[in-house]
């Protein structure tokens, strides 16, 4: 919506029905809030108007007042006040709300200015349907079906344009099809903030370009494929790969930021075709960055883990979850009651024994591994990950989850990117296990040298040197795979659901966690996200109220009170503006 | 009530058969110089009316060219789930420009193949027909998948009035192109 005001309602009256809408609301909005559709090409809730398309057409009119008394004038017929309906279509993006406006979206001079819109754009197009990306997402196919006359008029050759420019590295652009909304270069300079899209020539020569010398290359330009109301813009990543109609649409969550874009991903029979944006105006809008489209990659990927190892050698789940368990429950002193109040912060290395947790974890894996570090007493770390933020939905944290282990409890201040402390540890020989649940400790500053001083135990999606060291390695499920949820910068907690079926033989992360914690003494938990939601909820009081099922698609907004004294390292990005750190930490 | 049937004792002709087996000599004769109505099948094979739906298969046009642009409808509207392609890009080939999109790999499971016709029904650019292939035989679950290559093997070329890429050319090379 068009930045409604707040306060100020007003009445309109939209196909003989009254609804209350916010002042300032245009005609496509309000008839929405009255459950009708107005078709529309160029206008994008998001994006400034310009009225170019001319298909939102729809006939209005003013309750008729006598121009000099201002006196209502009265239809003697009905005995209601007189609409003085205006004899020509408007357009309804541009038309705002005001009291008492009166619109028809469907008269005989709304149709008829549609139909005759729908076979303009219908003359130039190319008959592409059956080879069009668009096909079955197409707001032109749809309006052509309710508007268009079903046969051609036009006897003449149609435009012939180009039909592969490739505008940037991401976007293929088919000139035939453009209907010259304007969406993507709107998005472009409104969004984006890189003015490269324009049209250049007049008429039927007009096309969609980039300006000379650049491209659209920039993290956000396949923003610009989703609202291409047709086919115009491809992805060329997604091009001529799978009919839209056939892939199933799963709510996900963006992980590679702490921004936590609502993405859907679409998969067919197991496979991850493409990653959009779902709408949230709280969150991201309806844009995400092309990084994050592209991360379904590595559900494929080569260097994917697909087996346990033990030493190297594959074996069976079973087998190295226990002998995972061996090696950590192996390493409790004997003698110490198991089941004492437990300070981990006061041995953070007891027995030996080292947790690096993970941001990329979600908020029920990392319950679990806060369970599972309390009953072996040790206090879990975290590797944070920095880069730059771009201001818009990529922040400059790149775990998704850190506040999720904040909630939990599974860490009390920030992490740091460097397991200094861990590497001290193992230098002095204080550590003799390290359970890394998906951190790469090289990465984290650990040498070879100091890794092979250790017994790792490894639970993780890909292959790297961790797991190349690992004595027990047990793979685990991407973020597609699974179900949980995060806590994104604005300490919202969203939630994302499994979207394809994990590579055979893969546990779920959290059945290989609750078997770890029940093996170190942590009670029976589940792993099943229903009941583990229960558990969560009691034992975490900022959680106390929530439930996975009645989690909502747009997320749960906590208190972040209790951490707002930490320094996090988000600048400003969209909907989200990171709280005054106090001076006196820094 | 039992209902008996009265058993009749057999006449001298019935006990001498000899009539009897005159008559089916008759018949046997009257056969040896009738014509034949049985075929020698597999080495005869029937003629086979025009529109019977056979195995489904892919044509070309009459240029000798993929007609299918692999819109995936066929797959889409097989009602046994038989019909599996895999779409790919088309990089410009001298003979086939203005070809965008053709299939990788186009299988058709004639173990569930229910030889209904939607598929030839529904497809945009008349590349898919049911021909008069009646009869397929394999001794492998695999064997009965055709593939692409199979099925351009068993469909050949059909003559059509369309010409579509030749117009695509014309309209580019003529007139409209910008």
């Amino acid at each position: 919506m068009i930045a409604p005001a707040k306060t100020e309602l007003v009445t309109v009256n939209i196909d003989g029905k009254e609804v209350s809408v916010p002042k300032g609301t245009n005609v496509i909005e309000a008839a929405r809030l009255a459950g009708v559709d107005v078709p529309h090409y160029c206008y994008h809730p998001k994006l400034t108007i310009v009225g170019n398309c001319r298909m939102c057409l729809i006939e209005m009119g003013m309750p008729a007042v006598d121009p000099a008394t201002k006196a209502p004038i009265t239809d003697t017929a009905t005995g209601k006040q007189k609409i003085n309906w205006i004899p020509r279509p408007q357009i309804g993006c541009a038309t705002n709300a005001s009291p008492g406006l009166h619109v028809k979206t469907n008269s005989p001079m709304a149709r008829e200015s549609r139909e005759g819109v729908t076979e303009f754009l219908l003359i130039n197009h190319p008959l592409d349907c059956p080879i069009c990306d668009q096909a079955g997402e197409c707001k032109l196919q749809e309006h052509s079906t309710a508007y268009g006359r079903g046969y051609s008029r036009f006897v003449e050759q149609k435009n012939v344009k180009p039909k592969r420019t490739e505008l940037g590295p991401r976007v293929t652009l088919d000139d035939e099809r453009c209907i010259l909304c304007s969406r993507c270069v709107r998005f472009s300079k409104e969004v984006a903030k890189d003015d490269v899209l324009g049209f250049v020539d007049r008429g039927s020569y007009s096309t969609l370009t980039c300006y000379p010398g650049k491209q659209l290359a920039n993290n956000y330009s396949l923003n610009t494929v989703d609202i291409c109301p047709v086919g115009a813009l491809t992805s060329t990543d997604f091009r001529f790969k799978m009919r839209v109609w056939f892939l199933k649409q799963t709510p996900s969550i963006d992980p590679e930021s702490s921004v936590g874009a609502n993405t859907e991903v679409w998969s067919r029979e197991g496979v991850i075709y493409r990653i959009t944006p779902r709408q949230n105006d709280a969150v991201n809008d309806t844009w995400m960055a092309d990084s994050g489209r592209v991360l379904y990659k590595q559900v494929k990927a080569d260097n994917r883990l697909l087996a346990p190892t033990i030493n190297g050698a594959a074996t069976a789940a079973q087998m190295a979850i226990k002998a995972a368990a061996d090696l950590l429950v192996g390493r409790v002193v004997p003698d110490e009651p198991r089941g004492k109040t437990a300070h981990p912060e006061d041995s953070p290395y007891r027995n030996g024994i080292a947790i690096v947790g993970s941001g990329r974890s979600s908020v029920e894996e990392q319950f679990l591994t806060k369970k599972l570090a309390d009953a072996l007493k040790v206090s879990a770390q975290l590797v944070s990950r920095v880069g730059a933020g771009d201001k818009i939905l990529v922040s400059a944290d790149r775990n998704p989850n850190v506040r999720g282990a904040l909630v939990t409890g599974l860490i009390t201040a920030l992490p740091a990117s460097q397991l200094t402390s861990l590497a001290a540890g193992i230098d002095a020989g204080k550590v003799k296990t390290v359970l890394s649940l998906g951190e790469d400790l090289t990465a984290a500053g650990l040498t070879a040298a100091q890794l092979a001083k250790v017994s790792i135990i490894y639970l993780g999606t890909h292959k790297n040197a961790t797991s190349d060291a690992a004595k027990v390695g047990i793979p685990t499920l991407t973020v597609f795979e699974k179900s949980g949820t995060f806590v994104n910068q604005q300490f919202r907690l969203q939630k994302f659901a499994k979207a394809v079926p994990g590579p055979a033989g893969i546990n779920d992360d959290l059945v290989t966690l609750a078997e770890l914690v029940a093996a170190a003494g942590g009670g029976m938990v589940s792993f099943d996200l229903g009941t583990l939601w229960t558990a969560i909820a009691a034992a975490v009081p900022a959680l106390a109220s929530v439930s996975y099922a009645s989690l909502s698609s747009t997320g749960l907004l906590l208190d972040a009170t209790p951490w707002a004294a930490l320094p996090f390292v988000e600048g400003e990005t969209l909907h989200f503006k990171p709280a005054a750190v106090p001076a006196a930490v820094a | 009530m039992a209902y008996v049937v009265e058993r009749k004792p057999l006449t001298l002709s019935e006990r001498m058969y000899i009539p009897q087996i005159l008559a089916g000599m008759r018949v046997t004769l009257k056969h040896l110089f009738a014509p034949n109505v049985t075929m020698q099948y597999p080495e005869e094979r029937p003629a086979i009316p025009t529109g019977y739906r056979g195995v489904p298969t892919l044509v070309k046009d009459p240029n000798g060219r993929e007609k299918c642009v692999s819109c995936q409808l066929c797959e889409f509207v097989c009602p046994p789930k038989a019909i599996r392609i895999t779409p790919g890009s088309v990089e410009d080939q001298p003979d086939r420009t203005h070809v965008e999109k053709g299939p990788q790999a186009f299988d058709i499971d004639m173990l569930r193949c229910i030889y209904c016709g939607l598929c030839q029904e529904v497809c945009p650019e008349e590349a898919i027909f049911l021909q008069n292939q009646y009869s397929m035989t394999g001794y492998t679950r695999a064997e009965m998948v055709n593939d692409k290559a199979r099925l351009y093997e068993l469909g050949g070329t059909l003559p059509d009035q369309h010409f579509k890429w030749d117009k695509k050319k014309d309209a580019a090379e003529h007139g409209n192109a910008h």
